[in-house]
């Protein structure tokens, strides 16, 4: 091959090549630690799974409302420790459309389940999306400090979200709790068309 | 390879080359469109009328009937609203879409206004009926480049807004004269669905 044919297909392999994933984290200027959990208050598909099992075992009472506020963020930690050392992010969107989709439902129909049921549903949601978190953050090349602060701002609104329901006791408020609910499976069931579409 | 083929092959080779070394813009950035798409989304159903005087009359009506349909009424319809807009989404069509918006007005109003207590499956499932038109309208209406889950949730949000305007609105009705302006709500947008049902049809 002539000099000029090598420069040529050496031009052509590096335009054809696939530009590395530029998915980044929005930087809070606080270290690794805050970006995390300014990722977490700005990605709304794991905050409405979040506050929907929060409202669940808000429902369910103090003891539902204490196993969750455990379980959600310890299976997050640990399913993203996981998800750091995956070579590869599987792309589960539409499993986590339907995993808040579920526990809106459940919510919305205030559903009697066992406290530890409501906080099962609450750990595999964690499970779920710290898996999501782990897989994404080692793309981006975070490492546990930012899971750690994505944690730490799951345990606290889960804490805050059950705490503000446990004590409801009016009937409006339950009823905005179910309203809230089933904004939830709304809004699911509205990503799953956009999901079909190809949109979101 | 003639020299006069190469030659020519020179300014190609060398755009290709200097493309290929070219250096890439910083591709930091800042999120965008996601607040465009969550105020694109809570905008959408105030923006048209007839979306709105459906939604009021929705909690109107409900105020009206009481327990349990104050609250099931604004649980089921947001559900229903989001599977006609899934169905609009995945390509399903529904005719007479906004035929079918304004006949929810006509409807609603008309109930309001007669102060009819229908049984609340019949009720619930007026609505639900209803409230798949008004999904399947509106929910669809992403614009791009903004963000699908905010939308679908400031769209939602709005909707319950709506629904809790007429609800509080609703609250009148515990007074005589109450009752009054609110079976006059009722017929105001009966009014107004006639109105939309006549553009609709027209």
């Amino acid at each position: 091959m002539s000099r000029s044919g090598v420069f040529t297909s050496v031009a052509a392999v590096l335009l054809a090549l696939p530009a590395a994933a530029q998915a980044h984290l929005v930087t809070s200027g606080l270290g690794p630690f805050y970006d995390g959990a300014l990722h977490l208050l700005l990605s709304p598909g794991d905050l409405l799974g979040l506050v929907a099992a929060a409202l669940l075992a808000g429902l369910r009472g103090a003891r539902a409302g204490r196993l969750t506020v455990i379980a959600l963020p310890m299976c997050w930690l640990l399913a993203g420790m996981i998800g750091l050392r995956l070579p590869v992010a599987p792309d589960l969107t539409w499993l986590s459309v339907l995993s808040f989709m579920i526990l809106g439902v459940l919510v919305a129909a205030d559903t009697r389940l066992p406290a530890v049921a409501a906080a099962s549903l609450g750990g595999a949601y964690g499970a779920l999306h710290g898996l999501l978190n782990g897989t994404a953050l080692a793309a981006m090349g975070a490492g546990p400090s930012t899971l750690f602060g994505i944690v730490l701002t799951v345990f606290l609104l889960a804490l805050l979200t059950a705490a503000a329901v446990v004590p409801a006791r009016a009937l409006w408020a339950r009823v905005a709790v179910r309203v809230a609910g089933s904004w939830v499976v709304a809004v699911g069931m509205l990503m799953l068309g956009w999901l079909a579409q190809g949109a979101a | 390879m003639s020299s006069g083929k190469r030659l020519d092959r020179k300014p190609a080779l060398a755009a290709l080359v200097l493309i290929a070394l070219w250096p890439l813009a910083a591709l930091a950035h800042l999120g965008s469109g996601e607040a465009g798409g969550f105020l694109s989304g809570l905008s959408h159903p105030v923006s048209g009328l007839d979306h709105v005087i459906a939604m009021v009359a929705v909690g109107l009506w409900g105020a009206q009937l009481g327990m349990p349909a104050l609250w099931v009424l604004p649980v089921a319809f947001p559900m229903l609203m989001a599977f006609g807009g899934m169905l609009g989404l995945i390509g399903i069509p529904l005719p007479g879409v906004e035929i079918g918006i304004a006949v929810s007005a006509v409807v609603l109003g008309a109930m309001v206004l007669g102060q009819v207590r229908l049984p609340l499956f019949a009720a619930v499932g007026m609505v639900a009926f209803f409230a798949v038109f008004h999904g399947h309208a509106h929910g669809t209406e992403l614009e791009p480049g903004q963000n699908a889950m905010l939308y679908s949730l400031g769209f939602v949000m709005a909707t319950g807004m709506l629904h809790a305007a007429g609800i509080t609105g609703g609250l009148i009705h515990r007074w005589d004269l109450g009752r009054q302006a609110l079976r006059g709500a009722g017929a105001l947008v009966t009014a107004g669905g006639l109105y939309f049902l006549w553009g609709a049809v027209g």
